[in-house]
């Protein structure tokens, strides 16, 4: 059982971080909530592995399982129930926008323009820069 | 219950309600808003003075004792963040009503910035860890929300970085707090305290608080895992990236000095390696910075070499050390925060953020320049102004623990900070603008943005000024961080109602 358990957590937390490096908004999607399932697979376990056993107090009991980690658990699963919801639609969102997947460095302006800021800055009055790269947002 | 220790929690939260319910009505959103920011403020400095004679206040949600039910804790330096919360949030609001143009996006800037205040303010106050990951998530979730306020491919991608990143420090931090339930059995701060004062925390309980201070580290932007802040803040909205700037990466610093001090309140092995982080953090943030040719760019790169400071502070873990960091993260909310409103000020009536494309400020709007000076040299550690003794401090107690290496690098950060500002006061308010005079706009309908501003110049100033009663606070407020018992105490002895 102890096995069990502990193999799943591995492979999940295994699979998840490889797909998080893939930094490709689906495949991170997918990564991240395989790492939340380990995480909350874990979290179960730290009030130990118990078999048949109830976290409530009744009269038959023999014993009692911790009841502590399945209440986190509850609260975590609809936390990263709701947290996947909001990053799928900005990932899709942000896809639509930019027209790739990529998780990256944003917008940065390309290496020429920011050598053009360089030179820019060491002139008094030149001829103006480039259009903006960052529009006006305030 | 105390209603005084739900307060802080419950004035954003209704104000979010009653938001939502007239959010047909833009206008009356800004108002309630406005309202709700103002009276949170209050009650933070009500808070403050109600604790300012060493009372801590402490009660249990649900009726259920501590250890069992979920504490909330409000000592010195809980009251003192609640209350910058609720200024910096006042502010935030005000310039947010000053937005021209679409009423849509500033009543959901309004909905929003509520409830991260409510998160905010709740991962401040609370006594258990469980609870500030909770809470951890509520301010995350309308911190996503927040940032992509206004749309726009360049702002979308920033924010896909800030989400996936924050949500795998999130993560690590929750699997921590299950390793520290599964090893010590709490998940009270207070009980851990307790634990951790008779030297009864089991190796397991280590290993999750030092994977918790990875995970606040990543919240702080701390070297080596700062990389998401400068590459995300600048994309959002100004109010926005203010309102980041002041308190998000504080809530992690917030969360590394708690843990730190209930859990090793005398200096150790992670001091030292705390240490290290922040000479690195300090230098390699300022350095960043030098590299920078945007406004809210170089503000970013600030924000990680500040926080440095105040970890310094937590590392250092003498009294006077610890009450420089304290001094140093009100400071240093209220005058980052400050920076990026008027970097976003500036930038409107310029018309671009790329230094190379401003100008002409200074002779254009002579008070916006003033303004951005104060903040500015405070910020660089001039005197009379806050970060001069938020500065002074933080050195002097270096000196004191023979942490010679820290304090030149501290010496040495201020220097280059003053090179940055002077790098902005050149290039965007002293140099002609390139464009000619014609190219600079007239900053129609920023009334309420210059009066939020001019506010918290005016509380750098003052803290500056009043240096003294501050600082008696923050030596307070650090006396009673070093004495978990205490903490503990009040916790045990507040009833379960």
């Amino acid at each position: 059982m102890e096995f069990l358990i502990a193999t799943a957590i591995g492979a999940m937390t295994a699979a998840g971080i490889y797909l998080v490096l893939r930094a490709r908004t689906f495949p991170v999607i997918i990564g991240l909530s395989l790492l939340t399932y380990a995480t909350n697979l874990f979290l179960f376990a730290t009030g130990r592995l118990a078999v048949n056993l109830p976290p409530v107090i009744s009269g038959e009991a023999v014993a009692y399982t911790d009841p502590l980690p399945q209440a986190l658990v509850l609260t975590a699963i609809v936390i990263s129930f709701g947290m996947t919801a909001v990053i799928v639609v900005m990932a899709l969102r942000a896809y639509f926008e930019t027209g790739n997947d990529h998780v990256d460095l944003p917008g940065e302006a390309s290496p020429e323009a920011r050598e053009d800021d360089w030179k820019l800055l060491g002139r008094k009055q030149g001829d103006g820069p480039r259009q903006s790269v960052v529009e006006e947002r305030a | 219950m105390n209603a005084w220790l739900v307060a802080p929690i419950a004035i954003p939260l209704v104000t979010l309600v009653l938001c939502m319910l007239w959010r047909r009505n833009p206008p009356l959103v800004a108002a309630l808003s406005v309202l709700g920011a103002a009276a949170l403020t209050v009650v933070g400095l009500a808070l403050v003075g109600k604790v300012a004679d060493g009372a801590i206040l402490a009660g249990q949600m649900g009726g259920w004792q501590a250890p069992y039910g979920i504490s909330l804790v409000i000592d010195r330096l809980a009251a003192a963040m609640v209350a910058i919360t609720g200024v910096i949030g006042l502010a935030t609001v005000v310039y947010g009503v000053s937005r021209p143009g679409d009423p849509a996006v500033g009543r959901d800037f309004h909905l929003f910035v509520q409830g991260l205040l409510t998160g905010v303010c709740g991962a401040f106050i609370t006594g258990d860890v469980f609870n500030l990951y909770v809470w951890f998530e509520v301010l995350l979730i309308a911190s996503f929300a927040l940032m992509v306020l206004g749309g726009g491919a360049r702002r979308l991608s920033g924010t896909v970085v800030y989400v996936f990143l924050n949500l795998l420090a999130t993560l690590l931090f929750l699997l921590a707090a299950g390793l520290l339930y599964g090893a010590t059995g709490t998940l009270n701060m207070a009980e851990l305290a307790v634990h951790a004062a008779a030297g009864e925390v089991p190796a397991g309980g280590i290993v999750a608080v030092v994977l918790m201070l990875l995970a606040f580290s990543i919240k702080a932007a701390l070297f080596p895992v700062f990389g998401w802040l400068p590459a995300s803040y600048h994309v959002a909205w100004t109010p926005v990236s203010a309102l980041f700037a002041g308190l998000l990466t504080k809530v992690g610093v917030y969360a590394l000095i708690r843990i730190v001090t209930l859990v090793w309140p005398q200096a150790g092995l992670a001091h030292e390696v705390l240490l290290w982080v922040a000479c690195f953090t300090m230098l390699v943030g300022v350095l960043g910075a030098a590299a920078q040719t945007e406004v809210r760019r170089i503000l970013s790169f600030h924000i990680v070499s500040q926080v440095g400071y105040m970890v310094l502070g937590l590392a250092l873990a003498t009294p006077l050390a610890l009450a420089g960091a304290v001094f140093y993260l009100i400071h240093h909310i209220v005058v980052k925060a400050n920076l990026f409103f008027i970097g976003g000020l500036a930038a409107r009536i310029a018309g671009s953020e790329r230094l190379a494309a401003m100008g002409g400020l200074y002779a254009h709007a002579p008070w916006l320049a003033i303004l951005f000076a104060i903040p500015a040299l405070s910020l660089a550690g001039i005197p009379p102004l806050s970060g001069f003794w938020a500065k002074f401090v933080l050195v002097k107690a270096s000196l004191d623990t023979g942490a010679w290496i820290a304090a030149a690098v501290a010496l040495i950060t201020g220097v280059f900070t003053l090179l940055s500002m002077s790098k902005i006061w050149n290039e965007a308010f002293l140099k002609a603008h390139p464009q000619g005079e014609g190219a600079l706009r007239r900053a129609t309908g920023s009334a309420p943005a210059y009066a939020a501003v001019a506010v918290l110049a005016a509380i750098t100033v003052a803290i500056g000024l009043a240096a003294g009663p501050v600082m008696a606070y923050a030596v307070a407020a650090a006396a009673q961080l070093a004495d978990p018992s205490a903490y503990a105490g009040a916790v045990f002895a507040a009833g379960g109602r």
